[in-house]
């Protein structure tokens, strides 16, 4: 017969093996990836495949030659770092005078916000594919910010409005005797206390655009193609490509994942519009 | 949306003389209007101009391949549309994914949050593990997925499977929607795993050891106590999840590309072909319209449903 104290164990032991169980086989693809981009394509079309092997640089070293990852690359961060802050900028006073001067309209156009989330991009994308076409704007690094700046914009502001509304009238009010004028407000007194939120906002637009897949592959070809359509381009098979097409994926991946991991506690509410705590 | 008249009374302080704090009111006012209104009306814009000249193209005959013959056909293009053999399967594959993927990350995501709101080693890596699909891009999970591990002779499954003795499955040609929503839902169960256990953690520990102490088995607490707690989370999944499950694209353009047949098409990948395929504008704007108003009539039922859930804070 177990006392007590023992089954507690056996129930904590039991539990624990079962949550690792289940968290290496989410993560498995993750790993498995990340594995077969250090073999040789033969040995990452071997079956069963191969858990030991001699790791190699040569698919990172390959997929260079074959097409520039780092204007890829830095297509991605410029679209979504461009985004974001030009999304920042609309979105950080748009709250504050959300926050701070509510108005009977206040809910309402933040629920409007919100709805325009709702429309699936297909319903515009010929529109947009056309505008851009007569706008030069397609396969354009700043057709991209523009269109990641407006998909991402309702949720900026929605995030930054609750961070805002957590923050003591009374602080600004003290501003306001010393004559702060709102401009001032915002920067010398907002900005300082809200700087978490503000940081998880930029955190989950960077994300958000950094992996946006619908946009980028409909209105961009080569020029302006961040890591999303680098990766899309593997789909077709060219021969053995399945170590070449895991170091894309592992590179194009890494940054977002760990400033993921860095910032899951933050994300939570951004993602939630709030709405978890 | 006029926000012309915005009433900033109560919200600035009653300190100074009357006068003084109308007038400063009035001054305040039109700085929050001007700070708002930049979002406001590029929002405007972006949801009115495209919205209208998708109404508009899909009232005409619009075809790229013939420029200059666009004659106004009323509601032919809905017509076609809506008769064509890829609008019934597309429309079903649709809300298909969507409800498949909602239940199965509705249901991992509650029992993978109970799971690990356990106190066990390393709980901080395992959620670290548990929520990083959630941040790979589309794109990358559907090959991955599609190429390594379900692919028939060299995927990790197809060892799995003879490693039983079992014959491997072709996953993309014996259950194209199968594979896919696999793939999608190994990217958004981790979401409402990330949502979940993040709600257990404000869950009132002493209403369960009271419960525990009056009798009540693990499951009982589970059903009365932890399940009432996540309503509110799972409502905030549910809403978030769908906006988005509703437009799946990329999984479906980089593995099956809406086939076989039109086995894995979706409305969203259905609107692409007939756009950007072939030249279609007219009948791709009708899609986009029904689209457009299969997704409104999602979001009203939604917050219909739980939309209370998420405006009122508890």
């Amino acid at each position: 017969m177990l006392t007590l104290k023992q089954t507690r164990q056996l129930r904590t032991v039991l539990l624990g093996t079962l949550g690792w169980l289940v968290a290496l086989v989410v993560f498995f693809p993750i790993f498995w990836m990340i594995l077969t981009s250090f073999k040789t394509e033969i040995e990452a079309f071997s079956s069963p495949p191969q858990l030991f092997f001699t790791p190699t640089l040569d698919n990172y070293i390959e997929i260079n030659g074959r097409s520039s990852y780092l204007t890829y690359a830095w297509n991605s961060v410029v679209v979504s770092f461009g985004s974001t802050f030009i999304g920042m900028l609309l979105a950080v006073p748009a709250a504050y005078s959300m926050a701070f001067f509510e108005t009977k309209r206040t809910k309402s156009t933040l629920l409007w916000m919100l709805s325009t989330k709702m429309l699936p991009p297909v319903g515009v994308l010929v529109p947009i594919y056309l505008l851009f076409k007569d706008f030069g704007l397609l396969d354009t690094r700043t057709g991209l910010v523009i269109i990641y700046t407006l998909i991402n914009l309702p949720i900026m502001v929605w995030m930054i409005y609750t961070y805002f509304k957590e923050i003591p009238k009374d602080i600004l009010e003290a501003a306001r005797l010393d004559g702060a004028t709102p401009m001032q407000e915002i920067v010398r007194v907002l900005l300082p206390i809200s700087k978490g939120g503000l940081a998880s906002t930029v955190l989950l637009a960077l994300i958000l655009s950094w992996n946006e897949a619908f946009w980028s592959l409909n209105l961009t070809a080569s020029s302006a193609a961040p890591l999303t359509a680098l990766v899309a381009s593997y789909s077709s098979p060219e021969g053995l490509f399945w170590a070449k097409l895991s170091a894309v994926s592992t590179l194009a991946c890494a940054p977002i994942l760990i400033f993921g991991w860095l910032s899951q506690k933050q994300l939570v509410r951004g993602l939630s519009f709030g709405a978890v705590k | 949306m006029s926000i012309s008249n915005l009433q900033v009374d109560k919200a600035t302080g009653a300190e100074g003389s009357a006068l003084s704090v109308k007038s400063q009111n009035r001054q305040k006012s039109r700085i929050s209007l001007a700070m708002v209104s930049p979002s406001v009306l590029v929002l405007l814009v972006w949801m009115i101009v495209p919205l209208a000249m998708t109404i508009y193209f899909s009232l005409i005959r619009y075809n790229l391949l013939y420029p200059g013959d666009e004659p106004f056909v009323g509601l032919e293009n809905y017509y076609y549309f809506l008769t064509d053999e890829g609008f019934a399967a597309g429309a079903f594959n649709t809300l298909y994914l969507v409800l498949a993927v909602l239940v199965i990350s509705v249901v991992f995501g509650v029992l993978i949050a109970v799971l690990v709101d356990n106190e066990f080693w390393g709980r901080g890596i395992v959620r670290v593990l548990l929520i990083s699909p959630f941040f790979i891009m589309p794109t990358v999970s559907a090959l991955v997925w599609k190429n390594l591990l379900l692919h028939p002779v060299s995927g990790v499954f197809a060892a799995v499977w003879r490693f039983f003795g079992a014959q491997p499955i072709d996953w993309f040609a014996q259950y194209p929607m199968g594979a896919i929503i696999m793939i999608v839902s190994w990217q958004w169960v981790p979401f409402a795993v990330l949502l979940l256990m993040t709600a257990m953690q404000s869950l009132d520990q002493e209403q369960k050891d009271a419960a525990r102490l009056d009798g009540a088995g693990p499951l009982a607490i589970f059903w009365h106590i932890t399940l009432p707690h996540l309503m509110r989370p799972i409502a905030v999944v549910i809403m978030i999840e769908t906006i988005f499950l509703l437009s799946i694209f990329a999984e479906i353009f980089t593995t099956t590309g809406g086939g076989p047949g039109y086995a894995t098409t979706n409305l969203a990948f259905l609107i692409y072909t007939q756009a950007l395929l072939q030249f279609d504008v007219g009948m791709a704007s009708a899609g986009g319209l029904i689209a457009v108003i299969i997704a409104n009539i999602a979001a009203f039922i939604l917050i219909r449903l739980i939309g209370k859930n998420l405006t009122d804070k508890p």
